[in-house]
């Protein structure tokens, strides 16, 4: 009887990744990427742990300590001031820290529901073509003829002001530029013999979007979600800023700049200096580590990379 | 040394007098020059009749006359009223406080080449007062207690009151009553001076370039002899106050009227030195606190009374006054006129004055227990303007945090902040203001009225307008006193039915060379322009063209 042997060599099976190999990965192929994500976990750390980092609390004014600078110690309590106060006597780091929940609470928030509802109107136009198409189109194009921050001082002037309108105010501009980047990739799917078979077993329009045009859209729709969230930080401090935002005494970073930028730039430069901080480096973070999604994403840059 | 001594003495003496001389030289006011201002608001029309904004006050008042005014060199003083068309001093009351007569000066003419007379100051008036129907008067409130008003003569002007009046006298002297052409309001009609100037000012009207400036240049008939001492002036539109800022610190403007915030006064000291002076005063404009008595809990007086004890007005005054344009604590009235009621006074008997504000915190959480709200959760409704109305927002939220309530604040622009307080009513709690230009007490208070059109309380109190009428008829400064004790405690203490926060702060920083303007407690006063001058030797030191 002929029996088979296994060859002698030892037969060794790959060694399984850890967490710590896959981020080792992704910092050695994507540096500016991971440097992002680390951006991105820090603020999400801040801003969901922010009772238990802040020192003080962001809202409680110390008209003893205003405008004292980073290091200053409060004498009831020995707590440290470190990043100063503001002109209420406020602490500028826990108002930074829960500013940080704010910036995404906003931020993510505006994106997901921006990038949500432009990737279904997408799909959606593109499977139905002709007039639908035609229409919703059109109403994109005169809703992108307007830069981000008019259409959202538009609507902030309109419906009021506070986080929730500012969320609003947000997510109304990204529903056209997600609709319309969708909406090219759901073309060309349209046409492909699967979406034919599915209609020919007389599935519906909602099951054939939602079921199997939408996740083959998923990634210009990732990469439009990560660089909305970095714009709506950014325009959310600008409404802030211009007093159209979020308002007092709520912590939000626009906010503490527009508090500080004129008037203490000179005399007390810690009031402006540490929010602007905060907002070029959640705007940069996200901005390169949704430029490392879609590097990872694109089938094309994929190669390259 | 026999030599000595008056040979020093004779010195000495030498410099005194020349010291002295120079010294008196320096101050005598020089003729010529143009006055650069700034302006932060627009000029919705040129009509004071019915205007109320300094952004028209400013650049349009020095074309106008007045039938009486604050005194220009002592405009701080409340009670202090002298002629300006008229002659002599302030007329006295007759007949049992209910004639007033004016002797009106002669030889007077409007820019046009028009005489005034008697007849012109009427028709001015009557406008003012009795305007037809259709035609605004925004002070007519303030005359209804005028009967009538006659011209025996060209120089004569009698007004006949129904009652005797404590508030008569300021009410004329209100910066807004410029005193018009007869002929003008006959031949044009009641509208035409919203578009078109004729006054007899100390100023002729040149040009207004919208969005730009107004210009005007000196007036040489102007009734007061020897002056205006300049020859022009320039009102330049600056709606950004960082612009007003810099116009000043860089030598393009000289004055702003209106008033900087702190922080601005500190720092053009810091930049300009001596070439700056800055002059101080309590303001006649107080921030309020309003309470919506429509929306519930807030038609619990308890409640409303907890909202005034929680804010801590003494180190709000300390504090508060390094970065924003408030200051004093004081009751309904403007604390620097003899009608108000002293601190101490305030502290013993309106809650929210006291010193222990421990103890007033505890009372209002006490309060707000028995309301059955304990940790009040509500929205505060502010006006979209920093100064001062974010940042006392902002401090009021953190003083009823204080006392355990929980407060949103929701900013609006001027015009839906004012469509929420008149028509909407969808508010809470809100910020409010009472700003006045003459010190006028009875008269100011009347913003407290339950009835009063700029009353946003939304309640009733037959009490209370009773008690108002009574301050209304009431002659003498002895006679009102203690009825305007009552009717505030009613209002701040009683009903708590709105709550003071601070007295406004006035600072005027210009350039040093503008010599003669001395401030007064408000924007809207002293701003006729005749009696300012400028240092030409000092402007030239400063490097300013």
């Amino acid at each position: 009887m002929a029996t088979s042997e296994l060859p002698n060599e030892e037969f060794v099976l790959p060694k399984q990744k850890t967490i710590w190999d896959t981020l080792l990965r992704m910092l050695r192929k994507q540096p500016l990427g991971s440097a992002g994500a680390l951006v991105i976990i820090i603020m999400g750390f801040a801003g969901l742990f922010a009772e238990q980092i802040a020192p003080f609390d962001p809202e409680m004014e110390n008209f003893e300590y205003m405008l004292s600078p980073p290091g200053t110690v409060q004498e009831e309590t020995g707590k440290v001031f470190y990043f100063g106060t503001d002109s209420f006597g406020r602490d500028q780091l826990s108002r930074m820290i829960y500013g940080a929940r704010t910036a995404l609470l906003v931020g993510f928030t505006a994106s997901f529901c921006g990038a949500f509802l432009g990737l279904v109107l997408g799909v959606a136009s593109a499977y139905f073509g002709g007039t639908v198409d035609l229409v919703l189109q059109r109403v994109c194009d005169v809703f992108m003829a307007f830069p981000l921050i008019i259409m959202a001082l538009a609507i902030v002037s309109i419906f009021g002001t506070g986080v929730e309108m500012v969320i609003i105010a947000i997510t109304i501009p990204f529903i056209p530029n997600c609709a319309r980047v969708v909406r090219s990739g759901a073309l060309a799917l349209k046409e492909l013999p699967y979406i034919d078979a599915a209609r020919s077993v007389g599935y519906s329009h909602v099951r054939i979007i939602m079921r199997h045009m939408v996740p083959n859209v998923m990634a210009p729709f990732l990469i439009m979600l990560t660089a909305f969230v970095g714009q709506a930080i950014l325009t959310e401090a600008s409404l802030s800023y211009l007093g159209m935002g979020v308002q007092e005494p709520t912590a939000a970073w626009g906010l503490m700049l527009q508090g500080g930028a004129e008037e203490y730039a000179e005399s007390a430069p810690w009031v402006p200096i540490w929010p602007g901080v905060a907002i070029t480096l959640a705007v940069f973070g996200f901005n390169l580590f949704g430029d490392a999604v879609r590097d990872v994403l694109d089938p094309k840059l994929r190669s390259q990379v | 040394m026999k030599g000595i001594a008056p040979k020093l003495a004779v010195a000495v003496l030498g410099a005194t007098f020349t010291f002295g001389a120079i010294s008196a030289k320096a101050a005598a006011p020089e003729y010529g020059g143009n006055l650069n201002i700034v302006v932060g608001s627009k000029i919705p029309s040129y009509d004071g009749h019915i205007e109320s904004t300094f952004g028209m006050i400013h650049p349009i008042r020095p074309f106008y006359s007045l039938l009486i005014r604050e005194n220009p060199d002592n405009p701080a003083s409340p009670t202090d009223f002298v002629c300006d068309l008229c002659v002599g001093s302030v007329p006295k009351a007759t007949e049992g406080g209910t004639k007033y007569t004016f002797k009106i000066r002669t030889g007077v003419k409007f820019h046009d080449g028009t005489p005034l007379t008697s007849a012109d100051i009427k028709a001015t008036f009557d406008k003012v007062a009795f305007p037809p129907k259709g035609i605004a008067s925004s002070r007519k409130a303030y005359f209804k207690m005028v009967e009538s008003i006659t011209t025996p003569d060209a120089e004569t002007l009698v007004f006949k009151l129904k009652h005797p009046s404590g508030t008569f006298i300021p009410s004329v002297a209100m910066p807004f009553n410029f005193v018009y052409s007869k002929k003008d309001l006959d031949t044009h009609g009641y509208n035409w001076h919203q578009k078109n100037i004729n006054g007899s000012g100390a100023f002729s009207f040149v040009e207004h370039v919208q969005g730009s400036h107004v210009k005007g240049k000196k007036n040489p008939n102007y009734h007061h002899k020897g002056r205006p001492y300049l020859d022009s002036y320039t009102a330049l539109a600056a709606p950004k106050m960082s612009v007003r800022l810099q116009a000043i610190r860089g030598g393009r403007a000289d004055i702003e009227f209106r008033g900087f915030p702190p922080k601005a006064r500190d720092d053009l000291v810091k930049a300009l030195g001596d070439k700056i002076k800055v002059q101080e005063s309590d303001w006649n404009c107080v921030l309020l606190g309003t309470p919506n008595h429509e929306t519930k809990p807030f038609d619990d007086p308890k409640v409303r009374k907890a909202l005034t004890l929680a804010v801590d007005r003494k180190s709000g005054s300390k504090y508060l006054s390094n970065i924003a344009i408030v200051k004093t604590p004081g009751g309904i009235v403007f604390p620097q006129h003899p009608m108000a009621t002293p601190m101490s006074e305030l502290k013993a008997n309106i809650a929210g004055y006291s010193d222990d504000i421990a103890a007033s915190r505890a009372q209002a959480k006490k309060l707000l227990k028995e309301a059955g709200h304990d940790g009040l959760k509500f929205t505060f409704l502010n006006r979209g303007v920093d100064q001062p109305y974010k940042i006392v927002g902002t401090w009021l939220i953190g003083q009823w945090k204080k006392a355990g309530m929980k407060v949103d604040q929701v900013v609006k622009p001027t015009t839906p902040f004012y469509a929420s307080l008149r028509k909407k009513t969808d508010f809470d709690v809100s910020v409010d203001f009472n700003c006045q230009s003459i010190v006028n007490p009875i008269a100011d208070v009347s913003k407290f009225l339950p009835s009063a059109g700029n009353n946003y309380a939304n309640f009733e109190d037959a009490k209370l307008e009773s008690m108002y009428n009574e301050l209304l008829k009431a002659g003498t400064p002895e006679e009102q006193k203690p009825l305007l004790r009552a009717y505030e405690k009613r209002v701040l203490n009683d009903l708590s039915s709105q709550m003071i926060t601070l007295w406004w702060y006035k600072i005027n920083p210009h350039r040093s060379y503008v010599k003669g303007w001395k401030i007064a407690p408000s924007h809207y006063l002293n701003q006729s322009l005749d009696n300012i001058w400028i240092d030409a030797a000092e402007k030239k030191r400063q490097g300013v063209n």
